[in-house]
């Protein structure tokens, strides 16, 4: 007699480990397209070329990138605490890539007689993970920055500490008026309300809903990614490289590496939770429900076009917007964006309360 | 307070207007700026594979010049060495055996011929002194190199390629600016 102790779905468990490996491997593929494109970008701007010699159009650049990355030296300083100091850029790597988890990327596909949701965790609590996750991504950086005992690179790692602090209230506010509307947390039934919507689903998505709240997610995901013109914490010109100063070869490569992982990974949460994720604009996915396979992956490929399009956006403010000082800095995220995302919560739960509360 | 000099601007410093402060319509006008700049003519061009043309007076690296039939035009008199500012020519004459006539056109040829392109100013006074137009200046420069020695250039790097072997290669190497030498020597 053999007794079941446990029942594995030894199916699902390779679903999933296929789709962690895809979207891992994809979330790392266009990260590494995205310092291509962040270049590429940047000379379009500044009347330049761009890397144009690896390659056509410069396109085996990120290879070559990380290449030498690998090959460099790598430096561990003397009085820096070293296991600390190998753990920053690993943790920053671990948790921009582990947000990737809960992102629906697309409808279900029907393969080997199984319904495989594009999605790796559909967790009841999805945004809520997002943030816990995004917060803990403030460690790498800290951890390294401490770990490297020198003061530059402290100083940038208490600025991005500081600045990660204050402009996750704000972006959790803003966040609270739109669950107030989806009255879910789960990132698929927030699609799912979207695809519902006049014009093909366009008009259901929450942008139209939440234009300020949108606006104030926006600044905060910059200021999260430590992107310009919020990236004090690297501050080239006044802390030498900031937390990464004392970072060489593929340590350094890591935290840089993390930053565009950051950056797709809240483009994407930014196109689920405001731009209706995997749907597609004027098209109508329910009438269509006979193209199976076809129709999930056009859904995938929505969801890259609209998380591309925010990259390339994060990208043209950078090569805009010139670095905020850190008064200014602290002046917007506390005594401007707070306020704004409080006023928008409530004015928001007015509204339902009075025109939906019937 | 009197001021200084009379250029001086009163600067107004009026508090911003509430558009002002939002940031929003300047950050927007900012973005148009450099979007609008993603769509002009970029004036870089791609150097190793497109080379923008020199002038018709660009002075590079020297070339010792032959006559039409291969024969170097160089008797070593040592004009361009003494004209050269820079003291950058050096040259050994030798005199021309029996034999050697399709080799050197006049009876003294330099036998060892050498220009240290780090002292080189590319001016050009070589040229103008040379009597016998064995010497210009062409549109190449010399490339770089990784140790000193090897920016003395010697007989053999200076040489035009014989145009009696290797037409196109002269022809080439001849450019825009010398004069193919006449062979009036011969018709003397």
């Amino acid at each position: 007699m053999t007794t079941v102790l446990l029942n594995i779905d030894l199916a699902l468990v390779l679903e999933k480990f296929a789709l962690i490996l895809i979207v891992v491997m994809g979330s790392l593929g266009v990260a590494m397209y995205a310092t291509w494109g962040e270049r590429k970008f940047a000379a379009l701007l500044q009347d330049r070329r761009g890397p144009s010699k690896a390659g056509p159009f410069g396109l085996l650049q990120p290879l070559a990138d990380g290449l030498k990355l690998f090959f460099k030296e790598e430096i561990i300083p003397n009085f820096s605490s070293k296991f600390l100091f190998i753990l920053g850029p690993g943790l920053a790597m671990l948790t921009a890539v582990m947000t990737s988890a809960v992102v629906p990327w697309g409808d279900k596909v029907h393969l080997f007689d199984r319904d495989i949701s594009l999605q790796i965790a559909d967790i009841n609590i999805g945004i809520l993970y997002v943030f816990g996750v995004v917060s803990l991504g403030v460690y790498g950086i800290m951890i390294g920055s401490w770990a490297s005992n020198n003061k530059f690179s402290l100083l940038g790692g208490l600025r991005a500490a500081s600045q990660i602090i204050s402009y996750e209230l704000a972006m959790g506010i803003s966040l609270i008026a739109l669950l107030m509307i989806t009255g879910t947390l789960s990132l698929k039934e927030i699609v799912e309300q979207q695809q519902t919507g006049a014009w093909g689903g366009f008009w259901g998505w929450n942008f139209w809903k939440q234009p300020l709240g949108f606006l104030i997610f926006l600044i905060c995901a910059f200021a999260e990614c430590n992107r310009a013109p919020f990236d004090l914490a690297e501050a080239e010109n006044e802390l030498i490289g900031g937390y990464h100063t004392e970072y060489s070869s593929m340590k350094l490569g890591f935290y840089l590496f993390a930053e565009y992982i950051n950056m797709f990974i809240s483009s994407v949460i930014i196109s689920t939770l405001f731009f209706g994720g995997y749907d597609i604009p004027f098209f109508n996915e329910a009438a269509h429900a006979d193209w199976g396979n076809w129709l999930a992956l056009l859904g995938v490929g929505a969801l890259m076009t609209k998380a591309i399009l925010f990259i390339l956006f994060f990208m043209w403010v950078r090569w805009t917007i010139p670095r905020f000082r850190y008064d200014q800095l602290m002046h917007l995220g506390w005594k401007i964006l707070i306020p704004l995302a409080l006023f928008n919560m409530l004015a928001t739960g007015g509204a339902i309360l009075y025109f939906f509360n019937k | 307070m009197q001021a200084l000099t009379k250029r001086v601007k009163a600067v107004h410093r009026k508090p911003m207007s509430f558009a002002e402060k939002l940031y929003l319509p300047a950050i927007f006008k900012g973005m148009m700026i450099t979007l609008g700049h993603a769509f002009k003519k970029r004036p870089t061009v791609n150097y190793p594979e497109v080379k923008r043309p020199f002038s018709p007076v660009f002075r590079g690296m020297q070339i010792l010049n032959r006559d039409a039939e291969g024969r170097e035009n160089c008797t070593a008199c040592g004009l361009c060495a003494v004209a050269c500012p820079a003291e950058a020519i050096t040259m050994e004459a030798a005199e021309r055996q029996p034999g050697e006539e399709h080799l050197y056109r006049e009876e003294k040829y330099a036998a060892k011929y050498e220009i240290n392109m780090l002292r080189c100013i590319f001016c050009g006074l070589c040229e103008e002194a040379c009597p016998k137009d064995a010497i210009y200046l062409s549109e190449t420069f010399a490339p770089a190199d990784y140790k000193r020695k090897q920016f003395v250039y010697n007989k053999s790097e200076l040489l035009i390629p014989n145009p009696k072997e290797d037409p196109e290669a002269y022809k080439k190497a001849l450019g825009n600016r010398a004069i193919p030498t006449t062979n009036s020597l011969d018709q003397q």
